[in-house]
């Protein structure tokens, strides 16, 4: 199947409405794999690195899921397809440098990919909107089950999967949630959430992982070590956490709504007006803005079916995706930024204005005669 | 006390967590603890803080010659990159390598999924070693005929597990060629 085919969809997880949809955007589990005695990619020469993909590539797309998949090598992508697919997070930042050797596929809903020769042989994904990670979980070890029969992995009976980098021998698992955190953000409780979510040996991390700035309040949520706990515990602890926190969350917006409705009523309305008005706008600006009108759909300030929009306009507005849809190969950012605004204009014109008297206490004082 | 990252400068900062009533400890320098983001709490991951911690040490000590016969990968590379060259990696430089993870890391060995054949040889471990829990139990309670059974369990069990040793030879069980 074409890239273009693929792209041309929202992937499942982008559009559907999973479990706790409101704070939890998606859950995702990767698992790391590689073969036993072939050099890493990151010390294997390049024809060892392509001897190893012809060896896994039939055995990926020959998984039931892959029926129809996109298969690709990473040097016949480019550098625009390559970061469309690094903004839906399909691959990873890593991966989009990567060139002849290593390899990515898909299947059409974009629920599971794999990276072939990212940091380790094999990077398995799985995908889902909403807090799901068990179901995501059994959707990657299915996948990984079938993949062991023809391929040879790398196992230790004590260290467990062994990878490139020892952080992740063990499960090679890394099971993570992106969470949409306004209220925390807003009622400044987020920098006491982050600390003692690090301090029980989980990680916060920006929108695009390892070292990106968190943006539009999304928070990633994942387990730090792949030693000495099973997929089930590090799953099962994982999501505690993550409902602890949607609680933090639920408690904080509540508590907004209760004691400063009128600066919430203003901080939506606002971003409402910008959206609708700005004529340029940095991809950030935006995030943070569609972030505040997220935030409004849930207070019910606007109408549900705004939701949807809100949530196609985060992915659409990213730099590659504006970029794509143009059918310009060469904007800089001043073009890109006038053409997100003019695209944010548009989609937004079908949303009416928000409707503050949802909130408990109406923000505008009677003015006296 | 020196720095356990630098092990040269006097460490000034102490950190320590407890997760499910394990401590680890780490001691800093100042400049190693603002390398690592140490200072500022709302950014610093406490795994990158440990991630090469204890490493430096054990690299140091054990030998600095060491090759991968599989790969090629030398321990010069695995200080450089913190990364290794091939899984058979793991068993050469498992010295230096063994600090490393254990600072990383909530446990040192695997518990959770392994590929299908090593599953089956670890149910059977198990059970043997079940087993022989069992045996031990009958014969202190002087119950010699459940341990009889059991023994010969185990035996029937651990005779799988080898099945060359066991099994008469291949040539004995053919028919004589006829002269």
């Amino acid at each position: 199947m074409k890239l273009s085919r693929i792209i041309a969809n929202t992937g499942e997880w982008l559009t559907g409405d999973g479990p706790q949809r409101h704070i939890v955007v998606s859950s995702r589990v990767r698992l790391a794999r590689n073969l036993r005695n072939q050099p890493f990619p990151g010390w294997a020469k390049k024809g060892e690195r392509i001897e190893v993909m012809k060896k896994i590539l039939p055995a990926v797309e020959g998984l039931p899921e892959m029926a129809e998949s996109f298969s690709e090598g990473m040097e016949s992508l480019s550098p625009l397809e390559r970061q469309v697919l690094v903004e839906r997070h399909l691959i990873s930042r890593e991966h989009a440098a990567k060139g002849a050797g290593s390899a990515v596929v898909m299947n059409p809903e974009q629920t599971l990919s794999v990276m072939i020769n990212e940091e380790d042989h094999l990077r398995i994904q799985a995908i889902l909107n909403g807090l799901q990670l068990e179901k995501v979980y059994e959707i990657i070890s299915n996948a990984d089950a079938e993949l062991e029969e023809p391929l040879d992995f790398a196992f230790d009976e004590t260290l467990g999967y062994l990878t490139a980098c020892p952080s992740n021998v063990g499960t090679g698992m890394r099971a993570s949630a992106m969470l949409h955190l306004p209220g925390l953000v807003i009622s400044e409780q987020i920098t006491k959430i982050i600390n003692s979510v690090n301090k029980i040996g989980l990680v916060v991390r920006g929108l695009h992982g390892e070292g990106t700035e968190a943006m539009g309040n999304l928070f990633q949520i994942s387990n730090q070590t792949t030693l000495g706990e099973s997929e089930t515990q590090i799953i099962t602890r994982l999501n505690k956490v993550i409902l602890q926190v949607i609680e933090h969350e639920q408690n904080a917006r509540m508590s907004l709504v209760e004691s400063r409705p009128t600066m919430l009523s203003d901080q939506i309305g606002r971003a409402f007006g910008i959206l609708g008005h700005a004529c340029s706008m940095t991809s950030k600006e935006a995030l943070n803005l569609l972030s505040a009108i997220k935030l409004g759909a849930d207070l019910e300030l606007f109408p549900e079916k705004c939701r949807h929009a809100v949530d196609e306009l985060l992915i659409e507005t990213q730099p590659a995706h504006l970029q794509k849809g143009a059918s310009a190969p060469n904007m800089d950012a001043e073009e890109r930024d006038t053409l997100r605004a003019s695209l944010i204009r548009s989609k937004l014109s079908a949303i009416p204005a928000p409707d503050h008297s949802r909130l408990p206490k109406p923000p505008t004082t009677q003015i006296p005669d | 006390m020196k720095c356990d990252a630098c092990s040269n400068a006097e460490a000034s900062v102490f950190l320590t967590k407890v997760i499910d009533g394990k401590m680890q400890k780490v001691n800093l320098c100042p400049a190693c603890a603002k390398a690592k983001g140490v200072a500022d709490p709302a950014s610093f991951q406490w795994g990158d803080v440990l991630s090469g911690i204890g490493s430096s040490h054990d690299l140091e000590r054990t030998q600095k010659n060491l090759k991968c016969e599989v790969c090629g990968f030398t321990q010069t590379e695995l200080k450089k990159t913190a990364r290794l060259g091939c899984s058979n990696c793991y068993k050469v430089f498992s010295d230096a390598l063994s600090g490393m993870i254990k600072s990383m890391h909530k446990g040192t060995s695997h518990i959770g999924k392994c590929p299908c054949h090593f599953r089956a040889e670890r149910e059977k471990k198990e059970l043997l070693s079940n087993l022989e829990e069992e045996l031990k139990t009958a014969v202190e309670s002087e119950n010699y005929e459940q341990a009889a059974k059991i023994r010969d369990s185990i035996r029937i069990l651990s005779s799988k597990e080898n099945p060359k040793e066991n099994q008469p030879t291949p040539a004995s069980s053919f028919p004589l060629p006829l002269s």
